[in-house]
């Protein structure tokens, strides 16, 4: 888990956010900061530990197959940037 | 003035008929006129929905209606959904979004009688502890205009504490609660996680997320936890437990009570002034009756950085649905861009976060990525198994533990802007309680000289050890006057 | 050199439950885009997923029908990807910890039996629909959040009309378990085909390519009967295979590559921390088990052993389960299980269609048809007389044995026989005659006239006899 391995560039694609030159140079080095710091989590040994997803955990929660009202048409598209004929539209995509 | 009123004055003012509800809400607008423009605890509020609201919980009084919250104002931290209302989550990039559903706290909050007004100012998505980072403007702490409420629950803490609500809610996954409640002078719970339903609350860390109240005194928080609690089929991680009797056991009486004094919390760092008044508080519940046990959580100093591993990558994944597409505010690609689906993503998501919120997720994707995910987030979940072990095996022999809230006194505008890490570690007191899953709660215990800035104490509760922690704050409360110094604004 | 190709298919299916996977929107087909959706299926801010019960238990009962392990341990994992179709940018999907893998599915293949292996079938959620336009693409959230099994097989197809075989008795399975309707053309399955060739004999698997989002199998078998001896005439011509994600053009019948995404194959898969693991209880797990009901296979071969029919009458009892079901009550403790079978097929179905009726509105039970049976067995009445019995049963529904008191059905006694048999010659020389000189097919003629004369109720087989010995000696 060395921060050598970490390209800013790649990351920010992978998460879709673009940065400018400069924010590429700032938050790199901030984030080479911060992978450096917690490195110090390889100082335990956790071989023999289970990990820990919910600290109060519950298991088999389900809820009952029955249909419940949704939102209608119109409430479900009012916070759309752009809807075409009843359909939520983005630029075409290419496969 | 009725805006200065705890819950359980101004709900006995409504009662016996002193006061109306509609006074109280347009004392707490006023309020809010005079002095937000210098505190920001506010995004925005809508007055004549929240004075209509303020009649129809006065009309059904008259009516013989009598619930628990019963026209009393309450305004929300802007992560928690509302019906109706905006929802920004002090974001750009939520646009003009308006949330077409209810949480489940607020469902709660209004089936009490609640009158639910206001986005409160926060960290843009909760992230950061001094609300710099919102795209809305920095809140400042009432007692000090140049410094930061703390965060990222600032503007709960900022408005309970100047008196422009009765009461707010704000949302805890490291300290967000605890942290600007200390900042700020008021008191602030983080429940149990599962405890109080996360229906509604816009994720930032599912594992660690909880909603809490912000009072002004230890009983309202009781009051509004107690309504708040509770199981929710909406929420599959919610506690199956039922919601618990709160306020029914505060009486001062802690006598026999074991309270841990945890070693690793007392570290070079920490603020003389904030260490002098939280071990006076320690000799004050020892003077109350409660036995004062040294304890240790060994593994205190491998909080942060598990923290930030676990919530920034449950991040990255929480906050991919903020990309323009079926909701907020899209950055069109150009015409002719051979990429346009992509540049769609990356662009509003490039300029419609803020730089910590990137940088949040840039790092949760990275821990994430092909290759590094035992590393780092398998690594760091077995890290958070030992965590949460140190609190279990404390509390074999107390009953709650006493820290301070925050190693620093409230900070300028600015200061810590620069340096993300330096920020992160003043984290160090709140963060592992999320990790645990446990409860901690933060009330006032004293204020520095020059400048007076308001000091934290915090205390932690085994799981579901609510009633403990607030039976302790409270015998603390009523055996201390901080809540009768208020800031002038 | 021989080659021969290695075929593994990915198969989604749409479970058959009322509501979508995480809320209590429809799970309907055909409603106007953006009807059937709700703060959860659109990923708004804020919402959170609960678990459909009936979609756990429809995914276990899959399991159990391909042969799966049903662990006691499974969990849903988020899977990161930005796409449109999917509301949250990432889907809920099973990891690492499936809720059942490990099987098989038999099917009959080229006059045999094969098998093919299931690696896993998980649950995870269905996307939106995407349509697309000129400059658009539009996006409909009925779909969205669907209940969806993802069927994974091991690479043990060998051929085109295997994958075709295979798909047909996976589907038969779905439909007849009640996990799925399994309606392609309405999008409720689509597959995925990963193919690669090798020379036969080889151990190691080739680089394979992958033909998405088929929605047919004559589509999955043509697509495979283009993609294979292309890449067989590839690989001996010494080009390289590019590996990745193809398209069938169905239109001009050739494979075409796919714009792959750059970073598709990091998914950052990691645990949904807004789900807890599911960990079913034995209790659990048997009223699952209680609907797992017989595949088609298993009841063909069933009713070709324990039955002893032949292929054909079995092909009816699977394809038609109530009727099937009637013949089983129906068979029990008779000896001619092909007469009952013959009675069911025959004639009970052609009645029930010519009547318009369903099988549990006819008048008599099962043990009627066995009874008839047993009355022509014991040659206690004629076939004849049975027809005419199994239709007034249809009608009235009165026992076989009532209608042939009430008509007064006996069996001819032995006596009257031979004083029929010795009428029927004497009014019938000319046949008789003919017989005598070795003309047998003549003897038909004066065996009609016996029948006619006892009024059907000889058994044609004894009057044969007794005319034989009359006429030959
Ligand atoms: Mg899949
Ligand atoms: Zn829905």
């Amino acid at each position: 888990m060395s921060d050598d391995a970490f390209d800013i560039h790649y990351v920010a694609n992978l998460a879709r956010i673009e940065l400018s030159q400069e924010e590429e140079a700032r938050m790199g080095a901030q984030l080479g900061d911060i992978l450096g710091y917690v490195e110090k989590l390889k100082e335990l040994d956790v071989s023999d530990v289970e990990p820990t997803a919910h600290a109060y955990p519950v298991k088999n929660v389900t809820r009952p197959d029955e249909v419940r009202p949704g939102l209608s048409h119109e409430e479900a598209l009012a916070n759309s940037p752009r809807v075409v004929n009843g359909l939520i539209t983005v630029p075409k995509i290419v496969e | 003035m009725l805006n200065q009123l705890t819950i359980s004055e101004l709900t006995e003012k409504l009662r016996s008929g002193e006061a109306s509800s509609r006074e109280a809400m347009q004392a707490c607008l006023d309020r809010v006129a005079a002095v937000d423009g210098k505190v920001n605890a506010f995004i925005s509020h809508d007055a004549e929905d929240a004075l209509e609201q303020a009649d129809a919980a006065d009309a059904a009084r008259k009516a013989g209606a009598d619930k628990p919250l019963l026209g009393v104002p309450i305004a929300l931290k802007d992560v928690i959904a509302v019906k109706g209302q905006p929802l920004n989550c002090a974001s750009k990039i939520l646009g003009d979004f308006v949330s077409p559903y209810d949480a489940t706290a607020v469902r709660k909050l209004k089936e009490a009688g609640a009158v639910v007004f206001g986005r409160l100012n926060m960290d843009e998505f909760a992230m950061g502890s001094s609300t710099e980072n919102s795209a809305f403007g920095v809140t400042k702490t009432p007692w000090d205009l140049d410094r930061v409420a703390g965060g990222s629950s600032g503007g709960s803490a900022a408005a309970v504490t100047a008196d422009e609500a009765i009461a707010t809610l704000g949302t805890d996954t490291g300290g967000s609660i605890r942290q600007p409640a200390a900042f700020c002078g008021c008191v602030g719970i983080k429940p149990t996680y599962g405890r109080v339903s996360r229906f509604g609350l816009v994720a930032f860390a599912s594992s660690l997320d909880q909603i809490g109240p912000m009072t002004k005194d230890v009983r309202d928080s009781a009051t509004l936890l107690e309504i708040l609690c509770g199981h929710d089929p909406l929420d599959s991680t919610s506690n199956p437990e039922p919601s618990p009797q709160l306020t029914a056991n505060l009486n001062g009486d802690i006598k026999g009570m074991r309270i841990g004094l945890p070693k690793e919390y007392f570290i070079e760092g920490l603020d003389p002034q904030i260490k002098a008044a939280v071990e006076a508080a320690v000799k004050k519940l020892e003077g109350l009756g409660a036995e004062i046990v040294e304890i240790s959580l060994p593994h205190t100093d491998y909080a942060i950085a598990t923290y930030y591993i676990i919530a920034n990558a449950e991040a990255s994944a929480n906050l991919a649905r903020f990309d323009g597409v079926r909701y907020g505010a899209r950055v069109e690609p150009g015409a002719g861009d051979p990429n346009p689906v992509f540049n769609l993503y990356a662009r509003t998501r490039g300029q419609g976060f803020g730089a910590e919120v990137k940088r949040r997720i840039i790092m949760g994707t990275y821990v994430l990525s092909s290759g590094y995910y035992d590393a780092y987030y398998l690594r760091a979940q077995k890290v958070r198994t030992l965590i949460r072990q140190d609190y279990l095996n404390a509390f074999e022999k107390v009953d709650a533990i006493v820290s301070p809230t925050s190693p620093v006194l409230p900070f300028k505008v600015g200061e810590k802007a620069d340096d993300p890490l330096q920020m992160y570690l003043a984290d160090i007191f709140t963060i592992s309680c999320n990790l645990a899953g446990i409860c901690g709660i933060s009330l006032p215990c004293g204020f520095s000289a020059d400048p007076k800035l308001p000091i934290g104490l915090q205390l932690f509760g085994k799981p579901l050890g609510e009633e403990t922690i607030l039976r302790v704050a409270h015998a603390y409360e009523q055996a201390t006057d901080w809540r009768a110094q208020k800031p002038q604004i | 050199m021989e080659y021969e190709a290695v075929i593994g298919l990915e198969i989604h299916v749409q479970l058959k439950t009322k509501s979508k996977m995480w809320c209590g929107c429809a799970n309907e087909y055909g409603a106007e885009p953006n009807t059937n959706v709700c703060p959860v299926c659109m990923g708004l801010p804020g919402v959170l997923p609960v678990a459909n019960e009936e979609a756990m238990r429809l995914t276990a009962l899959a399991g159990y029908l391909l042969n799966c392990e049903v662990p006691r341990f499974a969990k849903f994992d988020r899977k990161n990807y930005f796409y449109p179709d999917a509301p949250k940018n990432y889907q809920i999907t099973q990891y690492d910890k499936p809720s059942t893998q490990n099987g098989f599915v038999e099917f009959e293949f080229g006059g045999g039996l094969e098998r093919v292996g299931i690696t896993r079938a998980h649950l995870e959620e269905d996307l939106a629909k995407n349509f697309h336009y000129d400059r658009d693409s539009g996006m409909d959230f009925n779909r969205a959040g669907l209940p969806l099994l993802e069927i994974v097989t091991e690479p043990d197809i060998r051929n085109a009309d295997m994958a075709h075989a295979f798909l047909n008795a996976l589907k038969d399975i779905m439909i007849y378990g009640g996990v799925s309707h399994f309606d392609m053309e309405k999008g409720m399955a689509r597959c995925d085909v990963n193919v690669s060739v090798r020379p036969v004999g080889q151990e190691k698997l080739n680089p394979r390519r992958e033909i998405k989002n088929m929605n047919s199998f004559s589509g999955v078998r043509r697509a495979l009967n283009y993609e294979i001896p292309e890449q067989i005439r590839a690989t001996k011509a010494g080009e390289t295979i590019l590996q990745g994600t193809v398209r069938w053009n169905d239109d001009l019948g050739i494979t075409e590559s796919m714009r792959s995404k750059e970073d598709a194959h990091d998914y950052r898969y990691f645990p949904e921390p807004d789900l807890m693991p599911f960990e079913p209880t034995d209790e659990w797990l048997e009223e699952v088990k209680a609907r797992v009901v017989e595949l088609p296979l298993a009841r063909k071969r069933r009713f070709m052993t324990d039955y002893e029919l032949p292929e054909g009458d079995a092909d009816v009892f699977v394809q038609n389960v109530p009727l099937g079901d009637y013949f089983e009550v129906a068979a029990k403790g008779v000896k001619n299980r092909k007469a009952v079978a013959n009675w069911v097929i025959n004639n009970l179905r052609a009645k029930l269609v010519e009547a318009g009726l369903e099988i549990g509105e006819v008048r008599f039970g099962p043990a009627a048809i066995a009874e008839l049976v047993e009355l022509v067995e014991s040659k206690r009445i004629t076939s004849k007389n049975a027809q005419e019995a199994f239709g007034i049963m249809f009608e009235t529904g009165q026992a076989p044995t009532s209608i042939a008191d009430e008509k007064g059905w006996k069996p001819a006694d032995a006596g009257e026989i031979e004083t029929f048999c010795d009428e029927a010659i004497a009014a019938n020389p000319g046949p008789a005659e003919d017989v005598r000189n070795g003309k047998d097919a003549a003897l038909n003629r004066i065996l009609g006239h016996v029948m006619k004369l006892s009024k059907g109720s000889a058994d044609p087989g004894q009057v044969r006899e007794i005319l034989t010995r009359k006429l030959k000696g």
